[in-house]
């Protein structure tokens, strides 16, 4: 099968990633939102977790197809 | 219950976006029926390893186990650490080979190679059956976990309905379009999406709680309040009490564990049940396939983390920060004017009256199901949540998506196949395979709406289940070990063993239990501590029963000639040639240090 899997995973969490981190920082302010998660901006902190994620996904996947 | 913002639609859409996109692009490249239901035997280890266990962690899996673990405790972890993890290396090592070397496209295809038509025909059925209605079961519990957290009516839709119609829809595209493939690949994004969904919520539930010193003190207090009173570690001590049944929250002793669940129940489950091995099956060697139950043994190890801890949690934390509105909906108010709840687990309420329900001493009867999807309302901000609750969505599908893939493949080959067409095209195996993806799911549509009317259909499903899966192994055992055992030792075997659990069940009966679903409806002659023990130990004598009827029925039978088994049994098949593989890539190795790991683990919470 020549689709490297990497490559949708890598690109669904990138995406999912940078959205939830860009709600975080448009929230950023909203103690009222944050107070179920202890104060923390959860939203930003694991959008970018999972941006990286995605990102390295996405590289590994796409230099082995370059590669063959 | 909970308001779903604009953020979390959005990471639904784009979960859903990429699951059909990956059954899209993968449409094209299913040109045979092995491309459909094996993926071309071609998929790398580690793909297949992580959708070995993805296909394993349907929502059951992690809704449940979060139950379980409000319930019991650390000693949930058994279902893991002895009741998956030996299994799970057991299979990976020594009966890959088989399963792989014989070139056998299901797991019924093995026993119709190794025994003989009948044997296959008996596992096809019994494995079609079940799989529909665990499939149905599943439909049923997402459909009622969403109206519980989504409402009765979304947009004006009734809930249930509007969630079984759109998952299945969902699943019915990508598996028809990409068949095993698409079934695979997105049982890999479903379990990053798991692993990403829930480590934010065992983080937030034991910062909030004081870490596991907190844990341990808090589950302490309940431990020493229950009636009857239970030792302060009861809940985070996995092996100290297992001495006596009255000593631990599962009501087990250690031998009823280790022999019930840690082998019969556990091998039955991981060594035969094809919704896994398909997996193993697809890999792209013979290394590969041996290694792929290892390689998901390894995250399996560490899940206890990620859906145990936060049930754990769930009994001990409080319901301070969900708003008024879900409190007044999910909670009923006590005689002090507060809500009625253990931590944040409300209790459940009897439809007709609209009350607690309650056992017979008395006691409210807590929805532990509710655990985990409280968690998630309770700790995660809109944003998360949306993310918290596509992990949910993620695995009730893998679980379903596993179902399908495994039905349509043994319908297609092991019923339509050997029974009702055979020697037609392969294109015609492929159109049929399709079909039965349709069929599988229409069926499965039908189950769950049975599943609906029916107050225990969950029970009986675990029953029926147990029934069949416990003498499984030692049918595999004898077959893949022993060359002398044939096809009506095998056959008599398993139907011995199942009637065998049938009776064992039909006359004991739990403490507290009424005769019925529970057992005792033959005549009751013993009792156990609890359903945990009684479940463990019709296991053990389903399995011994098996046992003991397929060797003597085998030594009365003849044999197969050894030229027919080759392949197919251990002493008739050469050993894998290793020679050339660095000591780091052997599946041994590999088998060792995941042992290793679980060993340590059981200490450290011993």
């Amino acid at each position: 099968m020549n689709v490297d899997i990497r490559i949708p995973i890598g690109g669904m969490f990138s995406i999912i990633g940078l959205a939830l981190a860009g709600y975080g920082l448009g929230t950023a302010g909203n103690s009222e939102l944050y107070a179920r998660s202890l104060g923390i901006n959860v939203n930003l902190w694991w959008g970018l977790a999972m941006f990286a994620f995605g990102a390295t996904m996405f590289y590994f996947g796409r230099r082995k197809k370059s590669r063959q | 219950m909970a308001s779903l913002t604009w953020i979390d639609f959005t990471i639904m859409l784009v979960y859903v976006a990429f699951v059909l996109g990956i059954g899209w692009v993968l449409k094209r490249m299913m040109r045979t029926s092995t491309d459909f239901f094996l993926s071309g035997r071609s998929i790398p280890a580690w793909i297949t390893g992580l959708a070995f266990i993805s296909a394993n962690l349907g929502a059951q899996e992690v809704i449940g186990m979060g139950a379980q673990g409000a319930k019991y405790g650390i000693l949930t972890s058994h279902f893991y650490w002895v009741g998956a993890i030996p299994a799970m290396v057991f299979v990976g090592i020594f009966m890959m080979p088989y399963y792989y070397g014989s070139r056998a496209r299901s797991v019924p295809e093995y026993l119709k190679l190794r025994f003989d038509e009948k044997t296959r025909g008996l596992n096809a059925i019994s494995f079609a059956v079940m799989t529909v209605m665990s499939s149905g079961v599943s439909m049923h519990a997402m459909g009622e976990l969403s109206g519980v957290l989504l409402g009765d009516k979304v947009a004006g839709y009734d809930t249930y309905t509007l969630s079984i119609a759109i998952s299945a829809v969902i699943i019915l595209f990508y598996i028809f379009a990409g068949g095993l493939t698409s079934a695979i690949y997105n049982e890999v994004l479903q379990f990053f999406l798991i692993v990403f969904g829930f480590l934010p919520l065992a983080y937030l539930g034991l910062r909030d709680i004081g870490w596991w010193t907190g844990l341990k003190e808090r589950l302490a207090e309940v431990a020493v309040h229950s009636t009857p009173p239970l030792p302060p570690d009861a809940y985070t001590a996995s092996w100290s009490h297992l001495a006596h049944p009255s000593q631990n929250p599962m009501g087990i002793e250690w031998f009823g564990l280790v022999m019930g669940l840690g082998f019969v129940l556990s091998f039955g489950y991981w060594c035969t049940d094809f919704l896994v091995v398909q997996r193993a099956m697809a890999a792209d060697s013979m290394a590969a396939a041996r290694r792929t139950p290892l390689i998901a043994a390894v995250p399996k190890m560490f899940f206890p983390f990620l859906v145990i801890l936060p049930g754990m949690v769930a009994l001990v934390t409080a319901p301070r920060l969900i708003d008024s509105t879900v409190t007044a909906k999910a909670f009923v108010v006590g005689e002090d004017g507060k809500p009625m709840v253990k931590g944040i687990i409300p209790p459940k309420i009897d439809p007709i009256t609209g009350q607690p329900e309650r056992n017979d001493k008395g006691q409210v009867v807590w929805n532990y199901d509710r655990a985990t999807p409280m968690m998630l309302v309770n700790y995660f901000p809109a944003g998360l949540l949306g993310l918290g609750l596509t992990a949910l969505l993620a695995s009730f599908m893998s679980g379903m998506a596993g179902n399908v893939t495994a039905l349509n493949t043994v319908w297609t080959f092991d019923i339509y196949q050997s029974y009702i067409h055979r020697g037609a095209s392969d294109h015609h195996y492929l159109w049929m395979g399709r079909c039965a993806t349709v069929a599988g799911i229409a069926l499965s549509i039908a189950a769950a709406y049975v599943a609906k009317q029916f107050n225990n259909i969950m029970d009986l499903l675990q029953l029926v289940f147990a029934f069949v899966n416990a003498p499984l192994f030692a049918t595999f055992a004898l077959g893949m070990f022993w060359r002398r055992s044939t096809g009506h030792g095998a056959f008599w075997g398993l139907l011995s063993g199942t009637a065998a659990a049938a009776v064992h069940h039909g006359i004991s009966l739990p403490a507290g239990a009424v005769a019925g679903v529970k057992g005792g409806y033959l005549r009751v002659l013993t009792h156990y501590p609890s359903e945990m023990a009684q479940n463990f130990w019709t296991a053990i004598y389903a399995f011994t029963t098996c046992l003991i009827v397929s060797i003597v029925i085998s030594v009365l039978t003849r044999p197969r000639p050894a030229e027919d088994l080759k392949g197919l049994v251990y002493s008739l098949t050469p050993r894998p040639d290793e020679g050339e593989m660095p000591w780091y890539k052997r599946p041994a190795t590999l088998a060792i240090a995941v042992l290793a790991i679980t060993v340590a683990l059981n200490f450290i919470f011993y």
